[in-house]
Protein backbone atom coordinates (compact mmCIF):
# COMPACT_ATOMS: atom_id res chain seq x y z
CA UNK A 1 0.00 0.00 0.00
CA UNK A 2 1.36 2.95 -1.34
CA UNK A 3 -0.01 5.79 1.50
CA UNK A 4 2.22 8.75 0.37
CA UNK A 5 4.76 9.53 -2.05
CA UNK A 6 6.88 12.32 0.10
CA UNK A 7 9.41 14.01 -2.54
CA UNK A 8 7.72 12.97 -5.41
CA UNK A 9 9.24 14.04 -8.73
CA UNK A 10 8.72 13.45 -12.36
CA UNK A 11 11.88 11.33 -12.16
CA UNK A 12 10.89 9.00 -9.57
CA UNK A 13 10.64 5.35 -10.83
CA UNK A 14 7.06 5.28 -8.63
CA UNK A 15 4.16 2.69 -9.71
CA UNK A 16 2.35 6.01 -11.92
CA UNK A 17 0.06 5.92 -14.74
CA UNK A 18 1.44 8.50 -17.61
CA UNK A 19 -1.80 9.87 -17.96
CA UNK A 20 -0.08 13.04 -20.24
CA UNK A 21 2.95 13.65 -21.22
CA UNK A 22 5.76 15.06 -18.47
CA UNK A 23 5.88 18.47 -19.05
CA UNK A 24 7.68 19.93 -15.74
CA UNK A 25 8.21 23.57 -15.77
CA UNK A 26 9.99 25.85 -12.99
CA UNK A 27 7.64 28.18 -10.62
CA UNK A 28 6.06 30.88 -11.87
CA UNK A 29 6.94 34.49 -10.27
CA UNK A 30 3.37 34.25 -8.74
CA UNK A 31 3.52 30.89 -6.89
CA UNK A 32 7.90 30.82 -6.15
CA UNK A 33 7.09 32.10 -2.29
CA UNK A 34 4.00 30.66 -1.99
CA UNK A 35 3.45 28.37 1.04
CA UNK A 36 2.59 25.01 0.76
CA UNK A 37 -1.04 25.05 0.93
CA UNK A 38 -3.20 21.34 1.89
CA UNK A 39 -7.14 21.47 2.39
CA UNK A 40 -9.11 18.50 2.72
CA UNK A 41 -13.09 17.78 2.60
CA UNK A 42 -15.03 15.16 4.09
CA UNK A 43 -17.14 12.96 1.89
CA UNK A 44 -19.91 10.64 2.80
CA UNK A 45 -20.79 7.89 1.31
CA UNK A 46 -24.23 7.66 -0.74
CA UNK A 47 -24.79 11.48 0.10
CA UNK A 48 -25.76 13.08 -3.67
CA UNK A 49 -27.42 15.85 -2.19
CA UNK A 50 -23.62 17.49 -1.29
CA UNK A 51 -21.98 15.54 -3.91
CA UNK A 52 -19.57 17.86 -5.98
CA UNK A 53 -19.55 20.14 -2.80
CA UNK A 54 -15.91 19.85 -2.31
CA UNK A 55 -14.83 20.18 -5.85
CA UNK A 56 -16.90 23.69 -5.72
CA UNK A 57 -14.96 24.46 -2.81
CA UNK A 58 -11.66 23.03 -4.53
CA UNK A 59 -12.86 25.28 -7.47
CA UNK A 60 -13.31 28.27 -5.91
CA UNK A 61 -10.16 28.01 -3.76
CA UNK A 62 -7.98 27.49 -7.50
CA UNK A 63 -9.65 30.77 -8.57
CA UNK A 64 -9.01 32.74 -5.41
CA UNK A 65 -5.08 31.63 -6.06
CA UNK A 66 -4.93 32.67 -9.54
CA UNK A 67 -4.54 29.31 -11.00
CA UNK A 68 -5.24 29.07 -15.40
CA UNK A 69 -8.56 28.50 -15.96
CA UNK A 70 -7.92 25.36 -18.19
CA UNK A 71 -5.28 24.05 -15.37
CA UNK A 72 -8.23 24.93 -12.70
CA UNK A 73 -10.87 23.15 -15.24
CA UNK A 74 -8.81 19.68 -15.19
CA UNK A 75 -8.41 19.38 -11.60
CA UNK A 76 -12.51 20.17 -11.03
CA UNK A 77 -13.24 17.07 -13.50
CA UNK A 78 -11.05 15.10 -11.70
CA UNK A 79 -12.29 16.29 -8.25
CA UNK A 80 -16.35 15.53 -9.27
CA UNK A 81 -14.93 12.01 -10.37
CA UNK A 82 -13.32 11.29 -7.18
CA UNK A 83 -16.14 12.34 -5.31
CA UNK A 84 -19.10 10.48 -7.20
CA UNK A 85 -16.47 7.49 -7.55
CA UNK A 86 -16.59 7.85 -3.31
CA UNK A 87 -20.82 8.38 -3.25
CA UNK A 88 -21.47 5.64 -5.22
CA UNK A 89 -19.24 3.06 -4.75
CA UNK A 90 -16.55 3.56 -1.50
CA UNK A 91 -17.10 3.70 2.08
CA UNK A 92 -16.71 7.30 3.66
CA UNK A 93 -13.87 9.24 2.10
CA UNK A 94 -11.35 12.61 1.99
CA UNK A 95 -10.75 14.50 -0.82
CA UNK A 96 -7.56 16.99 -0.61
CA UNK A 97 -6.17 19.49 -2.75
CA UNK A 98 -2.50 20.71 -2.06
CA UNK A 99 -0.73 23.34 -3.69
CA UNK A 100 2.76 23.00 -3.77
CA UNK A 101 4.84 25.83 -6.01
CA UNK A 102 5.32 23.69 -9.29
CA UNK A 103 2.11 21.53 -8.71
CA UNK A 104 -1.30 20.56 -7.81
CA UNK A 105 -1.68 17.31 -5.95
CA UNK A 106 -5.67 16.05 -5.52
CA UNK A 107 -5.81 12.90 -3.36
CA UNK A 108 -9.39 10.58 -2.93
CA UNK A 109 -9.14 8.04 -0.43
CA UNK A 110 -12.07 5.96 0.95
CA UNK A 111 -12.89 3.03 2.98
CA UNK A 112 -15.24 1.16 0.80
CA UNK A 113 -14.67 -1.98 -0.75
CA UNK A 114 -11.67 -1.35 -3.04
CA UNK A 115 -11.18 -2.17 -6.18
CA UNK A 116 -10.85 -5.54 -7.37
CA UNK A 117 -9.37 -5.08 -10.99
CA UNK A 118 -7.42 -1.42 -10.81
CA UNK A 119 -6.58 -2.48 -15.08
CA UNK A 120 -10.36 -3.15 -15.94
CA UNK A 121 -11.63 -0.37 -13.81
CA UNK A 122 -9.16 2.16 -15.72
CA UNK A 123 -10.79 0.93 -19.08
CA UNK A 124 -13.53 3.53 -20.41
CA UNK A 125 -17.22 1.85 -20.34
CA UNK A 126 -16.58 -0.98 -17.20
CA UNK A 127 -18.69 0.54 -15.06
CA UNK A 128 -19.85 -1.31 -11.40
CA UNK A 129 -22.51 1.06 -10.85
CA UNK A 130 -26.23 -0.39 -10.34
CA UNK A 131 -29.62 0.44 -12.02
CA UNK A 132 -30.01 3.69 -9.89
CA UNK A 133 -27.17 5.26 -10.56
CA UNK A 134 -27.73 4.52 -14.30
CA UNK A 135 -30.86 6.07 -13.91
CA UNK A 136 -29.42 9.26 -12.72
CA UNK A 137 -26.81 9.12 -15.66
CA UNK A 138 -24.16 7.59 -13.93
CA UNK A 139 -22.40 4.75 -14.63
CA UNK A 140 -20.84 5.75 -18.08
CA UNK A 141 -17.29 4.12 -16.95
CA UNK A 142 -15.71 6.99 -17.72
CA UNK A 143 -14.89 8.25 -14.07
CA UNK A 144 -11.53 6.63 -13.88
CA UNK A 145 -10.61 7.65 -17.35
CA UNK A 146 -11.31 11.20 -17.04
CA UNK A 147 -9.34 11.09 -14.06
CA UNK A 148 -6.23 10.12 -16.01
CA UNK A 149 -6.80 11.60 -19.19
CA UNK A 150 -7.31 14.88 -17.39
CA UNK A 151 -4.59 14.76 -14.51
CA UNK A 152 -0.48 14.68 -15.82
CA UNK A 153 0.00 11.58 -12.85
CA UNK A 154 -2.40 9.28 -11.94
CA UNK A 155 -1.72 6.87 -9.27
CA UNK A 156 -4.42 4.01 -8.34
CA UNK A 157 -4.05 2.12 -5.38
CA UNK A 158 -6.64 -0.31 -4.24
CA UNK A 159 -7.59 -3.63 -3.18
CA UNK A 160 -10.84 -5.63 -2.64
CA UNK A 161 -12.13 -4.90 0.88
CA UNK A 162 -9.49 -2.43 1.54
CA UNK A 163 -10.27 0.68 0.50
CA UNK A 164 -9.03 2.68 -2.12
CA UNK A 165 -6.35 5.88 -2.72
CA UNK A 166 -5.99 7.86 -5.75
CA UNK A 167 -3.81 10.72 -6.08
CA UNK A 168 -3.57 13.07 -9.11
CA UNK A 169 -0.54 15.27 -9.80
CA UNK A 170 -0.88 18.35 -12.01
CA UNK A 171 1.87 20.44 -13.17
CA UNK A 172 1.50 23.92 -12.94
CA UNK A 173 1.93 25.84 -16.19
CA UNK A 174 4.04 28.58 -16.61
CA UNK A 175 2.53 32.05 -16.89
CA UNK A 176 1.66 32.26 -20.95
CA UNK A 177 2.15 28.99 -21.20
CA UNK A 178 -1.47 27.09 -22.38
CA UNK A 179 -2.25 23.22 -22.85
CA UNK B 1 -26.43 35.83 -26.39
CA UNK B 2 -27.33 36.00 -23.08
CA UNK B 3 -29.16 33.32 -21.06
CA UNK B 4 -32.40 35.94 -20.77
CA UNK B 5 -32.08 36.52 -24.79
CA UNK B 6 -32.39 33.06 -25.11
CA UNK B 7 -35.38 32.33 -22.71
CA UNK B 8 -37.32 34.98 -24.74
CA UNK B 9 -36.39 33.98 -27.90
CA UNK B 10 -36.95 30.30 -27.36
CA UNK B 11 -39.83 30.92 -24.65
CA UNK B 12 -38.22 29.12 -22.20
CA UNK B 13 -39.42 28.57 -19.08
CA UNK B 14 -37.04 29.83 -16.01
CA UNK B 15 -37.54 27.61 -12.83
CA UNK B 16 -34.08 28.23 -11.04
CA UNK B 17 -31.41 30.27 -10.77
CA UNK B 18 -32.42 33.49 -12.27
CA UNK B 19 -29.58 35.49 -10.60
CA UNK B 20 -27.34 33.80 -13.54
CA UNK B 21 -29.92 35.02 -16.43
CA UNK B 22 -27.19 37.57 -17.66
CA UNK B 23 -24.55 34.99 -18.22
CA UNK B 24 -23.26 34.73 -21.31
CA UNK B 25 -23.65 31.46 -23.67
CA UNK B 26 -21.25 30.74 -26.59
CA UNK B 27 -21.89 27.38 -27.00
CA UNK B 28 -24.50 24.45 -26.89
CA UNK B 29 -23.80 21.08 -25.38
CA UNK B 30 -26.50 17.62 -25.45
CA UNK B 31 -25.85 14.86 -23.28
CA UNK B 32 -27.75 12.47 -20.14
CA UNK B 33 -24.06 10.61 -19.04
CA UNK B 34 -23.19 13.07 -16.36
CA UNK B 35 -19.56 11.56 -16.83
CA UNK B 36 -19.26 12.19 -20.55
CA UNK B 37 -20.73 15.75 -19.96
CA UNK B 38 -18.46 16.49 -17.13
CA UNK B 39 -15.45 15.27 -19.27
CA UNK B 40 -16.69 16.97 -22.57
CA UNK B 41 -18.74 20.00 -22.18
CA UNK B 42 -17.74 23.32 -22.97
CA UNK B 43 -17.18 25.65 -20.50
CA UNK B 44 -19.96 28.77 -20.81
CA UNK B 45 -22.33 26.32 -22.99
CA UNK B 46 -26.40 25.90 -22.46
CA UNK B 47 -26.28 22.08 -21.69
CA UNK B 48 -29.35 20.31 -22.75
CA UNK B 49 -30.29 17.70 -20.71
CA UNK B 50 -33.70 15.32 -19.92
CA UNK B 51 -32.27 14.74 -16.21
CA UNK B 52 -33.77 16.80 -13.08
CA UNK B 53 -31.90 15.43 -10.31
CA UNK B 54 -29.81 18.07 -8.01
CA UNK B 55 -25.88 16.44 -9.07
CA UNK B 56 -26.81 18.38 -13.12
CA UNK B 57 -26.02 21.49 -10.94
CA UNK B 58 -23.04 20.52 -9.49
CA UNK B 59 -21.76 19.52 -13.19
CA UNK B 60 -22.54 22.91 -14.42
CA UNK B 61 -20.52 24.62 -11.88
CA UNK B 62 -17.67 23.21 -12.37
CA UNK B 63 -17.59 23.49 -16.41
CA UNK B 64 -18.72 26.70 -16.14
CA UNK B 65 -21.49 26.69 -18.10
CA UNK B 66 -23.89 29.17 -18.64
CA UNK B 67 -27.50 27.43 -18.52
CA UNK B 68 -28.91 24.25 -17.93
CA UNK B 69 -31.84 23.79 -20.08
CA UNK B 70 -34.04 20.77 -18.82
CA UNK B 71 -35.40 18.91 -22.34
CA UNK B 72 -38.27 16.56 -23.04
CA UNK B 73 -40.88 18.13 -20.81
CA UNK B 74 -38.96 16.25 -17.96
CA UNK B 75 -39.03 18.53 -14.27
CA UNK B 76 -36.81 19.33 -12.20
CA UNK B 77 -36.39 17.81 -8.65
CA UNK B 78 -37.10 20.53 -6.11
CA UNK B 79 -33.70 20.21 -4.46
CA UNK B 80 -32.44 20.72 -8.27
CA UNK B 81 -33.45 24.37 -8.06
CA UNK B 82 -32.64 24.95 -4.70
CA UNK B 83 -29.16 24.28 -5.26
CA UNK B 84 -29.78 26.19 -8.82
CA UNK B 85 -30.47 29.08 -6.62
CA UNK B 86 -27.68 29.21 -4.63
CA UNK B 87 -25.24 28.57 -7.66
CA UNK B 88 -26.87 31.11 -9.51
CA UNK B 89 -26.94 28.29 -12.22
CA UNK B 90 -30.06 29.07 -14.61
CA UNK B 91 -32.43 26.04 -14.74
CA UNK B 92 -34.96 26.60 -17.98
CA UNK B 93 -37.37 24.10 -19.53
CA UNK B 94 -38.54 23.15 -22.78
CA UNK B 95 -40.90 20.99 -23.11
CA UNK B 96 -39.82 18.94 -26.56
CA UNK B 97 -36.59 17.21 -27.26
CA UNK B 98 -32.85 17.98 -26.75
CA UNK B 99 -32.59 18.11 -31.01
CA UNK B 100 -34.96 20.16 -31.86
CA UNK B 101 -34.17 23.13 -29.28
CA UNK B 102 -30.19 22.02 -30.18
CA UNK B 103 -30.83 23.11 -34.02
CA UNK B 104 -32.81 26.53 -32.83
CA UNK B 105 -30.03 27.20 -31.09
CA UNK B 106 -26.98 26.76 -33.77
CA UNK B 107 -29.67 28.29 -36.73
CA UNK B 108 -29.27 31.24 -33.71
CA UNK B 109 -25.57 31.43 -33.78
CA UNK B 110 -25.13 29.63 -30.73
CA UNK B 111 -22.08 27.74 -31.49
CA UNK B 112 -22.20 28.24 -35.09
CA UNK B 113 -18.79 28.83 -36.48
CA UNK B 114 -20.51 30.50 -39.78
CA UNK B 115 -22.35 32.84 -37.86
CA UNK B 116 -19.29 34.73 -36.32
Amino acid sequence: MLATLPGLTENDNLPLINARPARITAPSENFKHMSQLKKSFHIKSRDFIRAGEASINIQNLLKSMDFDPSLIRRVAICGYESEMNVVMHGGDGTLSIEVDSDRLILEITDDGPGIEDIDLAMQAGYSTANDDHREMGFGAGMGLPNMKKNSDRIQVDSKKDDGTLVRMIFFIPEKGETD
Amino acid sequence: MLVKDLVEKFDLAVTGGKSGLDREVTEGYCGDLLSEVMGNAPAGCAWMTVQGHQNIVAVAVLREMAAIVITGGQIPDAETIQKADQEGIPILQWPDSSFSLAGRLFSAGVGNPASE
